[in-house]
């Protein structure tokens, strides 16, 4: 995102207020002015009375905590795995030559595409969502975390080694810290792809979870609740993005710190959430 | 650490020259060293037949046109790359790799953008697994003498070019190593800021009496600061001349205007042939 904080005037705030009830005001109006039916576009008040209906009976509030257990557990497993399997690819050599290929196999393979095989082996409750969102979150940590443990500076290494510095403290004292940045942006994407697998495995099957929720309410022609789910959704995505946003800026402090440091051009500039950049060793990391 | 200790800025002792002069010589011998870079593709001769001795205490300028293999010197005598043939002798013992009393600068700062400046300049203390409290005051007294005190808990970010770089040299200097190795640690700076970091170079180097390796592009840069110049041409990369610089210290930026440094310029650049190799 370019940096609009500049733009953040109390001025602009209230313009952008007039906007949204704006839009709120067409989309209100929209089923009389443009003709559209209510149940392919239901009126904003038809959705804000499903959400309130919703939150207040404690039903959004169960089924989205079965989802947010599902995303988080999977981000967990599969994260932890990805950092993990990252951390040997970089570091040896050998590992890395026999196992690259199933990497590059499977990069190439859009995984949500295992989740109805994962529903027909684990059953309709938690586990397959679990492994649905572990293994999409896995591919974005592992080749983050190579492409970062790969990214210190040519200068940097050469300085420790030339003070009779070991391998081993390279990896700590230079390699580790140049891959956060990498790391980071790796944990945003496969938390944003966590969320999109368990919900999409709810979607195949399952007897708990607001996309179980929301495909039910699609067959029962409850477009209005369906709108809701997604703004729950929405919600959702965005806390746990912002969260990690928190926790990026507390880690990689230095990044926040005024100009960039000229030895650094590969790791101090992908302080964007999503850094293609991070990506760049293998295809680019496709849901 | 008791090196400091002369070292108020205002008030820099000439440094103790060695008085025998023959054994002196002897503290760096290089000797027929050659290295080729090859692969896929052509072999490069980066260095052929290199023989240079450096004194202790002495500072040596390298320079040459890009190419011709002065990084590829100093970082053999990093032990950072192993030669093809010949030896680098340091005293009596054969070069063989990294040694712990070396300090390197590079061109550019190689700062850790998550250390602070006085963490960045005890970098070699944690390498070398030194004692962090022993060499604290050391490390504040180097930084101070680059004027950096109050930028002693900020990051390299919040530094400019010119102070990063110094915090690149007192690095080099934090774990006391008898020889500094700086390859061009000046290039990427402006005319103005360099010349105010040679003349704290040459004080730096007057306070604390290292040996320094030099390697730039400038030739009045090394003119200005070196004993001794070593003249280097490329492919194959091999020294052409070396010569003695018998300038008095310390020396002032107004003496690159008078005829005798001129002169060292001329007799240096004639080297390169036609215009516009270098500078
Ligand atoms: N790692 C390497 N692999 C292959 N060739 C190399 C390598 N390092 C240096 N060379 C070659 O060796 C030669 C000397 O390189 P070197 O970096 O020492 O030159 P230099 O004098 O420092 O140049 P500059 O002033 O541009 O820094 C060049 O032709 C370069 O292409
Ligand atoms: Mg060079």
């Amino acid at each position: 995102m370019p940096d609009l904080s500049s733009l953040d005037t109390p001025k602009n705030r209230i313009l952008s207020i007039l906007l949204l009830c704006l839009v709120l005001a067409i989309w209100q109006a929209s089923p009389v002015l443009f003709k559209i039916p209510a149940f392919i576009l239901p009126s904003a008040s038809a959705v804000a009375i499903g959400l309130w209906r919703g939150l207040t009976s404690g039903l959004y509030l169960y089924h989205g905590a079965v989802t947010l257990f599902e995303v988080l557990a999977g981000f967990a497993l599969g994260g932890s795995l990805g950092l993990a399997l990252g951390v040997a690819v970089a570091l040896n050599r050998r590992f890395a030559y026999f196992i690259y290929p199933y990497i590059i196999m499977f990069q190439s393979m859009p995984k949500v595409a295992l989740a109805p095989l994962f529903v027909l082996w684990f059953g309709l409750g938690v586990t397959s969502k679990i492994v649905t969102a572990a293994l999409v979150a896995f591919f974005p940590m592992m080749i983050n975390t190579i492409s970062g443990l790969t990214s210190a500076d040519k200068d940097r290494i050469d300085l420790i080694l030339s003070l009779g510095g070991s391998e081993r403290q390279v990896f700590t004292m230079l390699r580790f810290p140049s891959a956060l940045p990498f790391i980071m942006a790796g944990l945003e994407i496969s938390m944003a792809l966590s969320l999109i697998g368990t919900v999409v495995t709810e979607f195949l099957g399952a007897d708990a979870g607001l996309g179980m929720l929301m495909q039910s309410m699609n067959f029962m022609m409850d477009v209005a609740g369906s709108f809701s789910i997604l703004i729950v959704l929405a919600v959702v995505g965005l806390v746990l993005n912002h969260a990690l946003v928190m926790i990026r800026h507390r880690v990689l402090f230095w990044e926040r710190l005024g100009r960039v440091d000229s030895g650094a051009a590969a790791d101090t500039s992908i302080a964007e959430p999503t850094a293609p950049q991070a990506d760049s060793a293998l295809p680019a990391q496709q849901k | 650490m008791t090196l400091l200790k002369g070292a108020s800025a205002a008030e820099a002792s000439p440094k103790p020259r060695p008085l025998d002069a023959s054994s002196s010589r002897e503290f760096i011998r290089i000797r027929e060293v050659g290295k080729l870079f090859g692969g896929r593709g052509p072999v490069v001769t980066a260095l052929q037949d290199i023989n240079l001795d450096i004194a202790l205490g002495e500072f040596v300028a390298v320079v040459g046109p890009s190419g011709c293999g002065k990084s590829t010197l100093l970082r053999i005598l990093a032990g950072l790359i192993p030669t093809n043939s010949g030896t680098v002798w340091f005293g009596d013992r054969k070069l063989e790799g990294p040694r712990h009393d070396i300090g390197v600068v590079f061109q550019s700062p190689v700062l850790f953008p998550w250390r602070t400046v006085l963490d960045n300049v005890l970098i070699p203390i944690d390498v070398q697994k030194l004692d962090r409290k022993k060499y604290l005051s050391r490390a504040r007294d180097l930084i101070n003498l680059v004027g950096l005190s109050e930028f002693e808990q900020r990051y390299p970010a919040e530094l400019s070019g010119g102070m990063q770089q110094r915090v690149g040299i007192v690095r080099a200097l934090v774990h006391d190593p008898a020889m500094l190795l700086m390859d061009e640690p000046f290039g990427a700076l402006d005319a103005m800021t360099r010349e105010h970091m040679n003349v704290e170079l040459q004080r730096l180097w007057m306070a604390q009496s290292k040996t320094i390796l030099f390697i730039t592009h400038s030739i009045s840069e090394a003119v200005f600061l070196a004993d001794r110049v070593v003249v280097m041409t490329p492919r194959p990369g091999r020294i052409a001349e070396v010569l003695d610089i018998d300038l008095p210290r310390e020396r002032t930026l107004d003496m690159m205007t008078t005829p005798p440094f001129g002169e060292y310029v001329r007799r240096i650049r004639a080297h390169f042939g036609t215009a516009g190799v270098m500078d």
